[in-house]
């Protein structure tokens, strides 16, 4: 269309997580074009009408799955042909129970996969559109999680450090081609991650976290805490010396 | 399907049971709940009573998606856990809006159905449940089914303001109506007395309608109050900003006598002798307590109750005297008393409306509340009206069958479409509602 700007493409992994879909219907509000990747097709179509009544120019349905990296170049493909601003959220992770991990080690691999790997070869392949095209904005969702290895959940915990790494360099390289990445570290978050956990405190809901994140797009954030104080409190917990953390169970 | 170990209250929060609630988050996971652990579904719990109370229950809040709409028509289909704000925010900016809506914009679409509710334009467009072209209907095993007036009459009429107990609302198609403007322009007058009230209502034309009463005014002055009629402005819809919340519950004294007799008194003078017209954006004509979140902990710890009840137009004008003394003489009032027409529509053999006076008081749980209450009920009874059970906390079951002369068709229906009882909740077992 002539004289119209141009449209924002979101691509989105784990688009049926419950701060995707907040992030998702967000975008639609303001009119743009999505595409919601994960493995579980009919309720992504579900998000995507959802998406499309509340004012998406474009909403499309994909099956990604994190493990199976195979199926990511014909994703790829079919981006290519489209002229929007590419734009990327990653939502993917997955944390099973600490104890299922002791008793199962071979958990530690999906884990990985999940909230890591999967995420940045996906990402890897995607990385030189954006650069071409010399915009667009990544947002990668690590977790608080991942500043310090906690005895309740440092298989995840280590799988998002990895992810904060690999972004960190990312940012750096696309940085300077004109593509901007954000790392977004949640606190607790009122999802089905953390329904019926006990000691969950300060817990946020995902629109509050989606409604950051479209915040840290417009202001070019790098690395956001979300709600804001995770930032403090993680300062604290990363400045507690280690011989003393090793002791505690928080 | 994790559980979640919670204390449920109902929003007036005098009632309140120890709960294990699922919250599905995706349709599949929704399924395999129910058909591992079969029980009532419930919304956003703006239900005041013990209605959305279970010792297990389904929370249906993250089921909110809008299926289709179709801009020429106006019909929408959404599932079960969108809100009426939700609709009313989306669809407002293209000309449309829910057909009726009730004083709260957090209310669910399911809950809405379950409760056939009722609106301030009730005596023009009927209830919610009269708007709703089908719903899919899924039972204790997991299996759903679309049906609708024609398909399923007597399931669907068992459905709409069904209280739950035919099976979970997973979706319905309902038809909007024209919203032909983003704001509302209310004129506001004073009623000195009930019978000033009741007059204007027969003689208002207006579109929508609803008066505020001051329960603490006594003797001649008894029944005064504020009286608002309105219809659409001119100006573009604006979205609203999100609300402020009531961090933690009051102090006991904030509902005390003094307290909302002073406050009732400057709420009626704040509208001058000669009447006034105000404009307001839809969201505040609407759902005017919304722009404060929980504002229920204002009544602190113990909670409150409301007695909602309609009566018969001809017993209307001998009964309403009567409960207006007992709430003035009780000093249990609050600042929230609402009287309203309500015309003939109801879209199911449970639905509350019925042509009459309908009476809507808050009152706060102190140990005389009960007493009140009772007599409330009793009166009602006795004046062939009906008690609504969305606010009911303490109905006896004994006048069930009095007040829904359809109770016996309802409870046929439900035993065939649940005949396990899963979907009892608490105020279905207080109520002896399915016999
Ligand atoms: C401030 C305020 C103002 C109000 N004003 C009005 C008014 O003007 N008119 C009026 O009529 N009502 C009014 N109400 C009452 C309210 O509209 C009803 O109680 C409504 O049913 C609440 O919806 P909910 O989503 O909170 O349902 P809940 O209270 O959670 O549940 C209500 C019932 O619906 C059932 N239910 C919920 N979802 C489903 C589903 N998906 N499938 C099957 N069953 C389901 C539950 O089992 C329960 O029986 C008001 C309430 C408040 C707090
Ligand atoms: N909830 C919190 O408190 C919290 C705190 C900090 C960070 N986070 C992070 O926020 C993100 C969203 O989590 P959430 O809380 O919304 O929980 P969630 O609903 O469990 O979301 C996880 C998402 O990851 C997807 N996923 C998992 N494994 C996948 C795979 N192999 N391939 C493709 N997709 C996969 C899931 O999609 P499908 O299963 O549909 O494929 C789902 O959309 C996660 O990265 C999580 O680690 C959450």
């Amino acid at each position: 269309m002539q004289g119209s700007p141009t449209p924002n493409k979101w691509i989105i992994l784990g688009a049926t997580s419950a701060i995707a879909r907040a992030f998702a219907r967000q975008c639609a509000e303001q009119g743009a074009s999505l595409l919601l990747l994960g493995r579980d097709l009919p309720e992504l179509k579900r998000i995507a009408a959802d998406c499309a009544v509340r004012g998406a120019l474009d909403a499309q349905a994909m099956a990604l799955d994190a493990r199976k990296p195979g199926q990511f170049q014909a994703i790829i493909e079919r981006l290519k042909t489209s002229s929007d601003i590419l734009n990327a959220a990653v939502f993917v992770g997955s944390m099973p129970e600490q104890a299922a991990i002791d008793a199962d080690p071979g958990l530690i691999d999906g884990v990985v996969q999940d909230s890591f790997t999967g995420p940045a070869r996906f990402l890897h392949l995607l990385a030189p559109l954006l650069e071409e095209r010399g915009k667009g904005t990544i947002i990668g969702v690590g977790s608080v999680a991942g500043d310090r290895g906690r005895v309740g959940n440092y298989v995840y915990g280590a799988a998002k450090a990895g992810f904060a790494t690999y972004l960190s360099g990312l940012r750096n390289r696309l940085g300077r081609k004109g593509v901007h990445v954000i790392t977004v570290k949640p606190g607790f978050v009122d999802t089905s991650m953390t329904w019926g956990i006990e000691g969950m405190f300060l817990v946020a809901s995902p629109e509050d976290i989606a409604a950051s994140l479209h915040k840290a797009v417009v202001k070019k954030r790098n690395v956001v805490y979300t709600p804001f104080f995770w930032r403090y409190i993680m300062l604290i917990i990363r400045l507690i010396p280690e011989f003393i953390f090793k002791k505690l169970s928080i | 399907m994790r559980w979640k170990n919670d204390e449920l209250r109902g929003w007036g929060g005098a009632l309140k049971t120890q709960a294990t609630l699922a919250r599905p988050e995706r349709h599949s996971a929704l399924k395999a709940t129910l058909q591992d652990t079969p029980c009532p579904a419930i919304g956003a719990r703006r239900s005041y009573g013990d209605a959305n109370l279970a010792t297990h229950a389904i929370d249906m809040t993250r089921l909110d998606r809008f299926i289709s709409f179709d801009k020429e028509t106006g019909l929408l289909e959404a599932e079960a856990g969108v809100t009426i704000a939700d609709m009313l925010n989306t669809f407002a900016p293209m000309g449309f809006m829910p057909a009726t809506m009730p004083g709260t914009g957090f209310a669910t679409l399911g809950g809405c159905i379950a409760n056939d509710v009722h609106g301030k334009n009730h005596h023009l467009a009927g209830s919610f449940g009269q708007h709703v072209e089908s719903l899919v209907l899924m039972g204790a095993d997991g299996k759903s089914q679309r049906i609708s007036l024609k398909s399923k009459p007597k399931l669907f009429r068992a459905t709409i303001g069904g209280l739950g107990q035919t099976g979970v609302i997973i979706s319905a198609r309902l038809h909007l109506a024209k919203c032909p403007a983003g704001r509302m322009v209310v004129h506001e007058r004073r009623m000195e007395d009930l019978d000033a009230f009741l007059d204007a209502f027969n003689a208002s034309r207006a579109d929508f309608q609803v008066g505020w009463l001051d329960m603490t005014a006594k003797g001649i002055h008894m029944g005064r109050g504020i009286m608002e009629e309105a219809h659409f402005s001119h100006d573009r819809y604006i979205r609203p900003k999100k609300a402020r919340a009531v961090p933690f519950n009051a102090p006991g004294f904030a509902m005390s006598r003094p307290v909302v007799k002073a406050f009732n008194w400057l709420y009626y003078k704040r509208v001058p002798e000669d009447g006034r017209d105000v404009e307001r954006p839809l969201h505040k004509f609407f759902f005017p307590l919304d722009g404060i979140r929980h504002w229920n902990r204002l009544y602190g710890k113990r909670g409150f109750h409301q007695f909602q009840c309609v009566l018969p137009d001809d017993e209307a004008p001998a009964t309403l005297p009567l409960m207006l003394e007992a709430v003035a003489s009780s000093g249990l009032a609050s600042p929230l008393s609402v009287l309203k027409r309500l015309g003939h529509g109801r879209g199911g053999m449970m639905s509350f409306p019925m042509e009459g006076f309908t009476l809507a008081v808050d009152i706060v749980n102190r140990s005389a509340a009960k007493g009140l209450l009772a007599r409330l009920n009793e009166l009602a009874r006795h004046a062939g009206g009906r008690v609504y059970l969305a606010k009911d906390s303490s109905l006896e079951a004994a006048y069930l069958p009095d007040m829904y002369p359809e109770l016996a068709d309802f409870r046929a229906e439900v035993e065939k479409a649940d005949p396990s009882r899963a979907f009892a909740t608490d105020l279905v077992n207080r109520l002896n509602v399915r016999g």
